[in-house]
């Protein structure tokens, strides 16, 4: 029995890292033979940047078992952070790929402190009271960007908060001008660092699930009495989780802003948030493979919908009703489980 | 002097926050499900009662009474369509779900009744100054903030009276404690928490009308941010209780300007939340939440 | 199990979804069936020159009144130019939802169907995400409204800064607005103690807050108060208003949208504070919001390209057709997109623009043609525009007197 859970387990992995290794390779052959809308092409990277979202989020929803309602805060962390190491480096790193892989990790550890910071008052509260905090978090987070001015000339970085006084030098740089966000930014975000970075995230998160740490917090998540009884610490294994998804989602944040010419804070808002946690949730807690695919499609739909014109958002929120009933449906999931019987033999 | 008005203020915009938080516990400490939709639907209620009264020329009394009966009928049709189906699924699916309405509500908003902003009618301005004025005119309250704090009393007390004491209260305690027992016990719990969403979102109709009366400007995404901030004011307070929600909802008001008055304007957001965490990290089931106690 | 059936239903989702997606690319790339332009006069049988125009701006969302008035105005100066002889547009304008990220997807749907010139973005961030995205394809973009210099800077760190060759506005830039604005106050010895609300989170106001701050330093107006507000917290006002009023403001500078500025002052007048007030071009369309009482806006100064009181035949013509097609009167979103169009009618008659001709090729004839070329709209007469792609227009000083504009020059 232990065999043959180890082995799904293994099989769905490979599962899904071969699903987006083989949607890399077609998608790069369609645009190799040129049959690819630059619709399509232009959101390859922002969905890159979802799924990560999306698996990260699933992290803390799924695997930890806490709901977060302030994720984007992390992806603003990342995107800020990532984006001004990104523009500070511009002329000493030449290499846009070696850049990006500095900006990416840039994101992400600015992105585990605040996760960390943020964490230890989190994850001493308990589910819809750790929600609002996590919501309270991504607001607070969003305000600060939103009063940050950054400025970097030939005597360093300099940071002010709610008005400028970086007081630059003749040739300096005010990269994030507070509300006006960060402008001109270099777009070197490409597909293929994004599908590695699916991949990498996906690793992590397979070892994580996997390992001591991964199996203590699933305990904790399913009765954290008993784990705590057997002498699982919360606190410590669920922060590990929460710094890790954090970290994830900074990447995520550096990602998506550096494939677009400007970021402000306000594109990471509840709103954002929430989006994220459609995903987990249409996906499937706790299924990778699941917030990969949801992330995939509710990105793209509401581009579908723009020949519906004016009632494209409206249809967007009735699909988005009825994917909710339709999956939760008692009628339709039998009908689903006669399509595989193997399966259920497996299940029981 | 300024501070007591900076007061008068914070408390103004608190109960406009407390009216819909009301709501929003109803629905929340019973139905168990953070209902994302409520904003909307309190949008939709402004709308019923601007129409009634600048298009159609109804009194203000009627107006008000239309949206209620509309919102009402809305929530329970929301209800019924997209929540009920997933009684027995996930409490994070319905959360989505009731995003798609909230979606959904806005939007359908907008194609009926255009983005362009509505300013609603201010019948709630009576006389010359539209308050009450003490220390010769150092002080100033508006009717429309006494009013809502008299709104907001009644309905609490009203809830409060509800739920202890009729047979209805009594069974939506019940299903707000444990589903599965009130049920063993003979309570149907599916026409239950229909009747609290039919109960919420007539608040929410109420709620429209003070908050748009208040604040006047109207327009198709009016209801998301009180909305949420009430929802936050409902969790400071105490899921579930009602006068906690009503107290949560002055607080953050309150907060909010005194803030902006004496911190700063660019960070008061930063600053309400603040003191909501380090509020939750002192009492972490709110201010008059009561703390559960985990069996083993 | 459960997981299993649920992803194999997102997994049909998803092939469906991308299967559409690549089907509307093809039908884009063939011709563009869906066009928001009713129809082409099929005069003598002969084909008429058809430039495909697209555009994108907020349909939908908070900020969806800018989107639909641009596409609203947009669509009525179309239907009149293809009533003429001469050469015709085919417009289609796609929602950002006022986001960049949405923005460079309409756009790239736009470039899938065959756009040859861009209206660009109605928005300012979002108008920066896509003229970047038109700079690199070499499509010209004049944008309505998008009124931030980031949108036609190319670098903004060079010395002398660079500017994107193929990108002009419509509008005046922010920093524009904020020097003229605070020159205007001083000239016309309004008040020595001024207060600046501005809204934190936005792009427009901080732009217009910034220069105006510093140009009434230089001029010795004294900025008594400078408060705030942003998205999340644009109901209560009271402790902005109680600040400038405490501090002795004469006047009150607001770089804003008029939503926000409706509520304060309708919150200034329960507190019974009466400063002079000044408006930018935001503050246009206070007037005919609907159930507004126009005394709460009475002696408020505003800088406006636009007056849809004005006397003036076209702009008579124009706001009566807007007003009996949507029911609304049309705000200076609508009249500079409605200038826009015709704009790009009169360079592409001057430069003979064809059918026929590539994005690119359109593009470098329209930047001949917009340098040089003199234009006059509902925004102002005798625009022109430099090689940085900013607009040389005078604001119009106005004051509000019973309940209309009245020209204070």
């Amino acid at each position: 029995m232990k065999k043959l859970l180890s082995n799904r387990n293994l099989r769905s992995q490979i599962l899904t890292y071969g699903f987006v290794i083989a949607a890399f390779v077609v998608l790069q052959l369609v645009a190799a033979g040129g049959g690819m809308s630059s619709s399509l092409k232009g959101m390859l990277v922002p969905i890159c940047a979802y799924v990560v979202m999306a698996i990260s989020l699933n992290l803390t929803v799924g695997v930890l078992g806490e709901l977060s309602l302030g994720h984007a805060g992390f992806m603003s962390v990342g995107a800020f952070m990532g984006v001004t190491a990104a523009i500070s480096l511009q002329n000493a790193v030449p290499a846009p790929g070696l850049r990006l892989l500095i900006a990416l990790l840039v994101g992400a550890v600015f992105a585990a402190v605040v996760g960390f910071l943020v964490g230890i008052p989190v994850l001493r509260l308990k589910g819809d009271y750790l929600a609002i905090v996590t919501l309270a978090f991504g607001q607070i987070i969003k305000s600060i960007f939103n009063n940050l001015y950054i400025g970097l000339d030939a005597r360093g970085f300099h940071v002010s908060l709610l008005q400028d006084r970086t007081n630059l030098e003749q040739g300096g740089r005010l990269i994030l001008g507070g509300p006006m966000g960060i402008s001109g930014i270099q777009k070197i975000s490409t597909f293929l660092a994004g599908v590695i970075l699916i991949l990498v995230c996906l690793f992590v998160i397979f070892n994580y699930v996997n390992s001591r740490t991964g199996r203590a917090v699933m305990a904790l998540r399913d009765n954290r009495i008993a784990a705590e009884s057997i002498g699982i610490s919360a606190t410590r294994h669920k922060m590990t989780a929460f710094v890790l998804s954090a970290a994830m989602a900074g990447a995520a944040g550096a990602l998506f802003a550096l494939n677009y010419s400007t970021v402000v804070a306000n594109k990471f808002d509840f709103n954002t948030s929430i989006l994220v946690l459609v995903f987990v949730v249409l996906g499937g807690l706790g299924n990778m493979f699941g917030s990969i695919l949801a992330a995939t499609a509710l990105t793209i739909l509401p581009e579908v919908l723009r020949e519906f014109q004016d009632y494209r958002m409206l249809i967007y929120a009735v699909v988005l009703i009825l994917v909710m009933l339709g999956t939760n449906n008692a009628k339709l999931k039998s009908l689903f489980e006669k399509l595989r019987p193997r399966r259920r033999e497996e299940q029981s | 002097m300024n501070f007591l008005n900076f007061l008068i203020s914070g408390v103004s915009l608190g109960s406009v926050y407390a009216i819909i938080a009301l709501g929003y516990t109803m629905v929340y400490g019973i139905a168990k499900m953070l209902n994302f939709a409520h904003g909307d639907v309190i949008m939709v209620g402004a709308y019923v009662c601007f129409f009634a009264i600048s298009r159609y020329s109804l009194p203000p009394l009627l107006g008000v009474l239309l949206a209620v009966l509309l919102c009402t009928v809305l929530g329970i049709v929301i209800e019924k369509l997209a929540y009920k189906p997933l009684r027995a699924a996930p409490s994070l699916a319905v959360l989505i779900t009731a995003i798609g309405v909230s979606y959904f509500l806005q939007n359908a908003a907008q194609l009926l009744w255009t983005s362009n902003p509505k300013v609603f009618p201010s019948f709630l301005d009576f006389g010359e100054t539209g308050g009450i004025e003490l220390f010769g005119g150092q002080l100033r309250v508006s009717y429309i903030t006494i009013v809502t704090i008299a709104a907001c009393v009644v309905i609490m007390l009203a809830l409060t009276a509800f739920t202890g004491n009729t047979k209805m209260g009594k069974a939506m305690r019940a299903c707000s404690e444990d589903k599965g027992a009130a049920q063993l016990m003979g309570i149907n719990v599916n026409t239950t928490i229909s009747v609290t969403f039919a109960i919420g979102s007539g608040l929410a109709a109420i709620a429209g009308v003070l908050l748009c009366s208040a604040y006047p400007t109207l327009v198709p995404t009016t209801g998301s941010m009180p909305g949420i901030k009430a929802f936050t004011a409902a969790v400071f307070g105490g899921i579930g209780s009602i006068p906690g929600a009503f107290l949560g909802g002055l607080l953050l008001g309150v907060i909010e300007i005194l803030a902006k008055a004496y911190i700063s304007t660019q960070l008061s957001d930063a600053i309400v939340f603040a003191v909501l965490i380090v509020v939750l990290l002192i009492k972490p089931t709110g201010l008059l939440g009561k703390p559960v106690n985990e069996k083993v | 199990m459960k997981k299993f059936s649920k992803t194999l239903a997102l997994a049909l989702a998803l092939v469906l979804c991308v299967g559409l997606l690549a089907a509307c690319g093809e039908t884009g790339t063939q011709g563009g069936q869906q066009t928001q332009t009713p129809e082409t006069p099929d005069d003598e049988g002969a084909a008429a020159v058809v430039i495909k125009i697209g555009g994108t701006g907020p349909l939908t969302g908070g900020a969806a009144i800018y989107g639909n008035a641009v596409k609203n105005a947009a669509e009525i100066a179309v239907e009149e130019i293809n009533a003429l002889d001469g050469i015709h547009f085919e417009l289609k304008f796609e929602d950002d939802q006022h986001d960049a990220e949405k923005a460079v997807n309409a756009y790239n749907t736009l470039k899938d169907w065959g756009m040859q010139i861009s209206l660009g973005s109605v928005t300012s961030k979002p108008c920066e995400a896509t003229s970047a995205e038109t700079y690199a394809d070499r499509i010209f973009a004049l944008t309505p409204s998008a009124s931030s210099t980031a949108v036609i800077e190319l670098d903004a760190t060079a010395d002398p800064i660079t500017y994107k060759d193929n990108q002009f506005q419509m509008c005046f830039t922010d920093p524009n607005q904020g020097s003229a604005s605070a020159q205007y106050i001083f000239d016309k010895g309004l008040a020595s103690k001024v207060a600046v609300i501005w809204k934190n989170d936005d792009v427009y106001s901080q732009g217009i807050y910034n220069t105006f701050v510093t140009r009434a330093a230089e001029l010795g107006l004294e900025v008594v108060s400078d408060t705030t507000f942003n998205d999340d917290n644009a109901a209560d006002f009271s402790v902005q208003i109680a600040d400038a009023q405490s501090k002795g403001a004469e006047l009150v500078f607001l770089p804003m949208y008029y939503e926000p500025a409706a509520l304060i002052f309708n919150q200034a007048k329960a507190a019974g504070y009466a400063p002079a007030w000044f408006g930018v071009d935001g503050m246009d369309g206070i007037l005919t919001l609907e159930g507004f009482d126009t005394a709460l806006a009475e002696g408020v100064y505003l800088l406006t390209p636009f007056n849809a009181d004005s006397t003036d035949a076209r702009t008579v013509a124009f706001v009566e057709k807007y007003q009996a097609r949507y029911g609304d009167i049309p705000n200076q979103f609508a009249a500079d997109a409605y200038d826009c169009v015709y704009a790009y009618y009169q360079a592409c008659t001057a430069a003979g623009v064809t059918a026929d001709m590539s994005a690119e090729a359109v593009c470098e004839a329209m930047i001949e043609q917009f340098t040089t070329m003199s234009y006059d709209g509902l925004t102002g007469d005798g625009m022109t525009w430099d090689v940085t792609g900013a607009v040389t227009k005078s604001p119009k000083g106005m004051v509000i007197q019973n309940g209309a504009y009245v020209g204070l020059d």
